[in-house]
């Protein structure tokens, strides 16, 4: 009796032990498979030639696969994004954590909550319908599939991660530092910049590198806007990404060309790495003092 | 007379900054008006009965969406039955059992890590693994499963909070009626997370619904109609996806904007009920 109970207790400890593992498991199987798929193609073509190759023609008859220009597309379209959704994201953030009244500051919660629960396609559809002919009429270029046009989609799409996480920092200020600061003669707004927010300051960052990590792995809003010819980054020209370098060659390739799609998944992978990484760091570091 | 004793420099930092967080802030607000009231505008004219309830045909050249919306209660169907179990156990091994730091701290990274990779990535990997080497081909049951890899972060966390607030004396009290390890978990851990799993399953949903990149090379773009058995082991479109080929490669626009109301509603309801369930337990807890 008192056996059977304790090889029960021991089962049951094994399943959960492997259930808890399985985690673990599926971050190795992606990068494993990531590593072992990617790496083949950067092979045949050479590290340097695949990273700093500015003409990607992968279909061409004497095809040829550089990648730099989904690298600087991406990092350009992220950088313009989190721009443009930092600045709004923070000050509305601001707002909504220190100076809204309780009823516009729930109203606003919502808002934001819907904005991060639109699907990216619809995103991609309105930017298709609306901005796309809206950039080409009002800067007078030929197609408004643009860098400039995946900006504004990828800005509002990581506004909503900006404010809550920026929010959640900002609420978690001690009271007793805003309460000094005015006592000191401080005025409300200058108390919330100069004190809360840098009380915030490392949530206020893991926020913009959220954006960043949501920003360079978006693909279908972004593919639906930028044109996906794989031209070098310029704000008024049709771009390709490296999420979208993926997806849009995925269903028709074979051989090489294949390889090197996974090739930049890998590549786009490390990036990632990089963010998390970083991302880690800094909620560590905002939890830790 | 405080203001008045300010310098004007002051003064104009003051004004300028709350200006500047009042139009943030009203941009923001205006932004969720301006998309949801322009899909509403241009999408629900386009929903009639017959797009909701008829699958396309070429013959007659109409277009119906009933597969796509079988698909998606399919594949949420088949990825909440997966993802539930292997979030909550792990989550219960998480609070009950580990006790090394380190494999602990393994976890929580990996799923971390999990929750930031890119959709294409899950898309990509799903594609290579279930597809070709688990040989399912392009099928629902693929695309579900590279989704319980997506959504096990979610559900694990919210498992996990609600685990922490069942109070340790609850434990304490069965061990010491004589219960073992499992029948604690059982009988006091398991009923203890209900909260979470329920909060977890809504955003799991949601995130499910919105999904389009992970599913595009996984489940693939079939539109046919099928019962659940047979439309899990073969290809079909969610509403995502169905989306993006009526938008992005049939011109078909008006479908496209039905659909995106469509799904904009079921945004709504899903942050309104996870809203209100929220407060529910709130309010269960606290009283």
């Amino acid at each position: 009796m008192e056996r059977s109970k304790k090889r029960v207790e021991a089962f049951v400890h094994g399943v959960f032990l492997i259930l808890g593992l399985i985690t673990v498991g599926f971050v190795l199987l992606i990068t494993g498979y990531l590593v072992v798929s990617g790496i083949p193609a950067i092979r045949k073509i050479g590290l340097i030639p695949f990273l700093t190759g500015a003409k990607w023609a992968s279909t061409a008859a004497e095809p040829s696969y550089g990648i730099l220009p989904f690298i600087l597309t991406s990092v350009y379209g992220t950088a313009g994004a989190i721009v443009l959704g930092v600045s709004v994201g923070f000050l509305a953030a601001v707002y909504l954590a220190k100076m809204a009244p309780p009823a516009v500051a729930a109203a606003m919660r919502s808002a934001v909550s819907m904005l991060a629960g639109i699907p990216s396609v619809v995103y991609g559809l309105v930017g298709m319908m609306v901005l796309v002919p809206g950039v080409r009429r009002l800067f007078h270029v030929p197609d408004g599939a643009s860098l400039l046009a995946a900006i504004i989609v990828l800005a509002v799409m990581i506004l909503p991660s900006i404010i809550k996480v920026s929010v959640t920092a900002l609420e978690a200020v001690p009271k007793e530092y805003e309460d000094a600061s005015l006592a000191l003669g401080a005025t409300p707004v200058e108390t919330y910049f100069r004190v809360s927010v840098p009380a915030a300051r490392s949530g206020v960052a893991a926020a913009v590198v959220l954006g960043v990590g949501r920003a360079i792995g978006e693909a279908m809003a972004v593919m639906m806007v930028s044109g996906n010819v794989p031209n070098m980054p310029s704000l008024f020209q049709s771009v390709r990404f490296l999420t979208t370098a993926v997806a849009s060659e995925m269903s028709y390739s074979s051989g090489l060309q294949q390889q090197a799609l996974f090739s930049i998944a890998l590549v786009l992978y490390l990036f990632i790495m990089l963010i998390n990484a970083a991302l880690n760091f800094l909620l560590k570091r905002g939890k830790g003092d | 007379m405080a203001k008045n004793s300010l310098s004007p420099r002051r003064r104009a930092y003051a004004v300028l900054m709350k200006a500047l967080m009042f139009v943030s802030a009203g941009l923001t607000v205006a932004l969720v008006a301006f998309l949801v009231g322009y899909v509403m505008v241009k999408g629900v004219p386009n929903i009639s009965w017959e797009l909701l309830s008829t699958a396309p045909s070429y013959l007659s050249g109409r277009i119906g969406i009933l597969p796509d919306i079988l698909n998606t209660v399919y594949i949420v169907l088949a990825t909440i039955v997966i993802v539930v179990p292997l979030g909550v156990g792990a989550a219960v091994y998480l609070t009950e059992y580990a006790s090394n730091r380190r494999l602990v701290a393994a976890i929580e990274y990996a799923a971390e890590t999990l929750s930031g990779i890119p959709s294409i990535i899950y898309g990509l990997v799903g594609m290579l693994f279930f597809c070709q080497l688990l040989k399912m081909k392009t099928s629902l049951l693929a695309g579900a499963l590279t989704l319980v890899i997506m959504n096990l972060p979610t559900i694990l966390r919210t498992t996990q909070e609600s685990l922490k607030t069942v109070p340790q004396s609850y434990r304490e009290g069965a061990f010491g009626l004589g219960a073992g390890k499992w029948r604690v978990i059982r009988t006091v851990v398991l009923p203890g997370c209900v909260d979470g799993v329920i909060t977890g399953c809504i955003l799991a949903v949601g995130r499910i619904l919105g999904e389009s990149a992970a599913l595009l090379f996984t489940a693939g773009f079939a539109h046919s109609l099928n019962n659940f058995f047979r439309g899990i082991r073969s290809a079909g479109a969610t509403l995502t996806v169905a989306l993006y080929v009526y938008a992005k490669e049939r011109g078909e626009f008006g479908v496209a904007f039905a659909i995106a109301a469509i799904l904009m509603l079921l945004t709504f309801v899903i942050n309104l009920s996870a809203d209100l369930l929220a407060r529910y337990f709130e309010r269960r807890r606290t009283s």
